[in-house]
């Protein structure tokens, strides 16, 4: 048996840590190679200009590089298989337009980024500028000067997606609600931001690039097509990363002009962004409007929901999946954990002169979520019922399971409405109303708002082939290998960035080999001494890699097994693998020793059994659609309705994300999660002004959460094990952002109440409640709290 | 980003201090904890040509605690206040602004003469000193004057000081026993910038009442009508609101919006409660 301080289900220290808390971690700018060139990007100052021309000072050839300069490299083009989408090529370095403020134009190389600054500031363009898309709703079907010529609009893509008849559903209903809601773009803001390190290794004849990143593999993929080489001559290792949470899971201009710049140059080169380069250039997010209108009867049951979705996906789609996912996830994901039977949405995906939309934690859901759980509370209010009643009304209930939405999503199994009624008693709500009618001594108002969602993890092949997807992450890959020492390595196609995976894969591979973990290492982010793997991003390396590694091990055990029962002279259907030995009715043989025998002494082989303890194996969940977590959130709020400040006084999740592998992982996962969705729901915002000047250029004007904003994340846990997974995993690594915008604004309008204020738009500013107090007092004068 | 290019020297008193800045002839910047003006350099919105640091110099550490009056030295962090490690004359008053200012880290570093010197209109000791009717000596090698801090910085970034003056030290007078206090930081979250910043001071054993606004679009306003309410001991809350938005229409220059103009008489009302409370 597994030791269980061990294996799955043992909250096992992290191993990662303790490299991380000394220092002695390796981030791409840790690297230190003789004869490294640093490069500073010349970059745009317009949102939207034609170049008439680039002026470079004579003295700098082979110290500045402009796209001519370089031109192996292919524009970077996203393939499709959506209907009716555009994809508009982008050279990585601009040729004859800018589209955004950032667009890269030329790089400069200088012994330090300082010096490589200055050359840059030598580096004089001939802009002429053009008007700015920058107001998506408005100049979607056209504009002036559209952000990609010859098409007319600025349109991406434009999909209705209707299920059931919404018309019945309106002509039925008792009670309509209708809200506009706008979720406003943002950053990604891992603590480390993107770099590179590219050099030329001539002994191998390859190039090999260092870069943050979250997918290794399908960037080696992407700069072999971009650059026109054969991939056994590129290499790419993400060492360790700072954070990823997803904008990191996409190819840059950065990595294509770094990579070329190696195949132009005897000496390294590095690109270490900074935070302002961070802010304007590295993918952006969030960034929706709705249009709801919900139809119900006078319990608050749901008849049908009509929608219109507008995403603002800034000048280009990011490779490989483009800038279609956000508005398709968005739009499937409206209907919630709700069974809602009738549903139209109109999904928009518009380009604008902004920086790339790309994907982050939750992807698409936390507006959709914000959207409907809102519309939820406001349902409720309009009937006089608690929202958490209504809530549970709507919500698929378990024996519904498994239960395809109207939105096209398969639940898997789970009991959802628990998650609500769990989440209420981890904030002891009747105490809460109780303290609300009482009311605060200090004036402040008392608000509690619950948000719930179910959300779609470790999908395979069927999801990415639905949404017309290019590039299918439908498996991931282990190579495991006992060396001659009984010692185990575990070789993976993912990439761990903070998520703890060299803790958690050891873990099964404990769990199903009986190793101790600490003679397990696990190497992931090196396209060089792993087999092809996506990477992590999607909430699904637990379940995908965590799979692979479990396959491996027991390739692995049935062959230990196989030369243990010959060693021990027995059956083989008589020996098992427990504890680091194969054990036989009469004794016993270590994994070592079956090590030793297989490397060192193949003469104690039994006959026909190759040597070697190496077995590569892949794996895809049982259901290609996805295993789904679900949680219910619950903030407590306290506004000032004088300042507009909002302060968080309590939080809870309640959740189910199947079997937990490591539960201090998963904790931590979902107070991170919760912890970025309240940086979307009260500070983080990228505003863009008329002419598309983006106004929050470093941390002074881009505000995230610090300790001092955050109550204790109380969480709860159910446990309903996924079906069509190794040992019930289920995915959960984004769920945590997803809710707390609409759990927090939901909070808000439930302390506003007596007000009759509500605001419906991200993030929840002083500025922004003012003017919500403002406009209701205007509307009803005789209200005065 | 990173700064271009620049020369560095540390000078040993104040006298060689003021000797390089006077031949430098504008090229040069003053570093004292170097928590903004290191910020402005990497950006590239400063470049000076020669940083002169002056953050260890002996005569910007004093502090003299007098019979009247506190004297701190420009040198002084943000960090010795908030620990009283200095002589405090506010009676509590600077200490609480110290710890609401930025993060320890900056605090730490952070000097009080380095951010009076900058100006930055959302700064608090502007309008902390401003409050307490501080004055601030600048010296230059044509010798030393003195300058009260209201009306210190004339603009947004700008002060008084002469291209060859450095600012010497802060004289504070003491708040009489029976002197109140109110001080109120708006801001978005703990350590960042005020939205609106207001500081009353009620001494009347010295006959001074003053409320100041600071984060307001330009260099700390003392606001008269709404002092003279506070010297009449009075704290009808409507009264005061009267004569903050008084002082407002005498400031349109500031150009607050609905929602700034909204918080700064929040702020001033909250900082008259918590004197007469």
């Amino acid at each position: 048996m597994p030791n269980e301080a061990w294996g799955i289900g043992a909250s096992l220290l992290r191993r990662e840590d303790e490299r991380h808390l000394h220092g002695r971690g390796e981030f791409v700018p840790d690297i230190k190679l003789p004869g490294t060139r640093e490069v500073a990007f010349v970059r745009s100052p317009h949102a939207h200009a034609r170049i008439r021309g680039i002026n470079v000072p004579s003295d700098a050839a082979r110290r500045v590089f402009t796209a001519a300069d370089l031109p192996r490299i292919k524009p970077i083009r996203v393939e499709t298989q959506a209907p009716g989408t555009k994809a508009p090529l982008w050279p990585p370095l601009a040729t004859d337009k800018v589209r955004y403020v950032g667009d890269a134009i030329a790089a400069c190389l200088a012994p330090t980024r300082a010096e490589a600054e200055d050359l840059a500031a030598l580096v004089s363009v001939d802009y002429e500028v053009l008007d700015a898309v920058v107001a998506a709703p408005r100049d979607m079907r056209g504009s002036r000067h559209p952000v990609h010529d010859g098409w007319g609009d600025n349109l991406f893509s434009e999909r209705v997606f209707e299920s059931g008849d919404i018309d019945a559903a309106a002509g039925a209903a008792d009670i309509t609600i209708q809200r506009e809601y706008r979720m406003n773009r943002q950053s990604g803001a891992p603590l480390e931001g993107r770099a590179v390190l590219a050099y030329r290794d001539w002994r191998l004849d390859e190039i090999v690039v260092y870069a943050s990143t979250q997918t290794p593999h399908t960037l080696r993929v992407a700069l072999g097509e971009f650059l026109g080489l054969d991939l056994r001559r590129l290499r790419v290792v993400a060492p360790d990363v700072g954070g990823g949470f997803g904008p990191k899971a996409r190819l840059y201009p950065e990595e294509i002009v770094l990579a070329a710049l190696a195949l132009e140059l005897d000496h390294p080169i590095r690109w270490v962004e900074d935070r302002t380069e961070h802010l304007l250039t590295a993918a952006h997010t969030r960034d929706h409007h709705y249009k709801i209108t919900a139809y119900a009867d006078r319990e608050g049951r749901i008849l049908g929901l009509d929608a219109e979705i507008i995403v603002d996906a800034g000048a280009y789609g990011l490779w490989p999946q483009g800038p279609y996912q956000e508005a398709a996830m968005a739009a499937r994901n409206l209907p919630g954990p709700y069974a809602i039977t009738n549903y139209r949405c109109r999904a928009s995906t518009v380009a604008t002169n902004k920086a790339p939309l790309g994907p982050y934690r939750g992807v698409g859901r936390p507006g959709a979520c914000f959207a409907i759980e809102r519309t939820i509370d406001e349902v409720a209010r309009a009937l006089g019922r608690d929202p958490v009643d209504v809530r549970e009304l709507n919500m698929v209930r378990p024996e519904q399971m498994p239960f395809t939405t109207v939105g096209g999503m398969r639940f898997d199994n789970g009991d959802y409405p628990q998650s609500v009624r769990l989440c209420a008693q981890l904030l002891d709500l009747p105490e809460l109303r109780t303290r609300q009618r009482q009311g605060e001594s200090d004036g402040r108002l008392i608000g509690t708002g619950f948000a719930s969602f179910a959300e779609q993890t470790a999908h395979g092949a069927a999801e990415f082939v639905a949404r017309g997807a290019a590039i299918v992450p439908g498996f991931e890959s282990c190579t495991a290998r006992i060396l001659p020492d009984g010692s185990l390595v575990l070789m993976v196609g993912i990439q761990s960035h903070g998520q703890g995976l060299e803790t958690a894969l050891a873990q099964i591979a404990h769990h199903e080999l009986g190793i101790d973990p600490v003679r397990i290492a696990v190497r992931h982010g090196d396209t060089e001494s792993t087999a092809f793997g996506f990477g992590t991003f999607a909430s699904r390396s637990m379940v995908m890699s965590g799979g692979a590694v479990a396959r491996a091990s027991r390739l692995l055990r049935d062959k230990l097994c196989q030369i243990g029962a010959h060693l021990l002279q027995c059956e083989v259907t008589a020996v098992r693998c427990a504890d680091g030995v194969v054990q036989g009715p009469q004794g016993s043989v270590t994994i070592a020793e079956i090590a030793k025998i297989a490397h060192l002494r193949m003469d104690g082989l039994p006959p026909g059994v190759d040597p070697l303890l190496d077995a590569t194996a892949t794996y895809e969940p049982g259901i290609g659609t996805g295993v789904f977590s679900y949680a219910t959130h619950g903030a407590v709020v306290a506004v000032d309705a004088e300042t507009g400040s909002v302060e968080l006084l309590d939080y809870a999740v309640a959740e189910d994300c199947g079997t937990m592998v490591n539960p201090m992982i998963v904790e931590g996962q979902i107070r991170g999660g919760v912890v970025q969705g309240i940086g979307t729901a009260l500070y983080e915002e990228i505003p863009y002004d008329d002419h598309g000047q983006p106004l929050a250029g470093t941390l002074a004007d881009y505000l995230l959460p610090g300790a001092a904003e955050l109550p204790a994340i109380k969480i709860g846990h159910l446990h309903t094990p996924a079906i069509a997974t190794e040992y019930g995993m289920k995915g959960m690594g984004e769920g945590g952002a997803v809710a707390p915008p609409a759990a927090i604004a939901n909070a808000v309008r439930d302390a506003l109440a007596a007000i009759g204020a509500e605001v419906n738009e991200t993030p929840i500013t002083p500025r922004r409640v003012v003017a919500a107090i403002k406009k209701a007092r205007e509307r009803s004068p005789q209200v005065r709290p | 980003m990173k700064a271009p290019a620049f020369d560095y020297v540390r000078p040993q008193s104040l006298g060689e201090a003021m000797a390089l800045l006077a031949k430098s002839s504008g090229e040069a910047r003053l570093l004292a904890g170097g928590q903004s003006l290191l910020a402005l350099m990497n950006l590239r919105i400063a470049a000076p040509a020669l940083l002169i640091d002056i953050a260890r110099l002996p005569e910007l550490a004093a502090a003299v605690d007098g019979v009247d009056r506190v004297i701190l030295g420009a040198g002084i962090t943000h960090a010795m206040i908030e620990d009283t490690r200095v002589p405090d004359p506010s009676r509590g008053l600077m200490p609480r602004a110290a710890a609401s200012l930025a993060y320890r880290a900056i605090r730490n570093r952070g000097t009080i003469g380095g951010s009076l010197a900058l100006a930055d209109p959302a700064a608090e000791w502007p309008a902390v000193f401003a409050a307490l009717d501080g004055e601030i000596t600048v010296a230059s090698p044509r010798g030393r004057r003195s300058l009260n801090c209201a009306g210190f910085s004339t603009g947004i970034y700008e002060t008084q000081l002469a291209e060859d003056e450095i600012l010497e030290n802060v004289r504070i007078p003491k708040l009489s026993p029976g002197a109140r206090w109110g001080y109120v930081k708006l801001a978005r979250k703990s350590g960042e910038f005020a939205n609106a910043l207001a500081v009353a001071v009620a001494d009347p054993a010295r006959r001074f009442c003053r409320i100041v606004l600071g984060a307001a679009n330009g260099p700390p306003i003392v606001l008269a009508a709404a002092s003279q309410v506070l010297a009449e001991g009075r704290s009808d809350p409507d009264r005061l609101r009267g004569a903050v938005a008084a002082d407002l229409d005498r400031a349109a220059d500031r150009h607050f919006d609905d929602f700034q103009r909204h918080l700064n008489i929040v702020a001033a009302a909250r900082a008259l409660q918590q004197v007469t409370a």
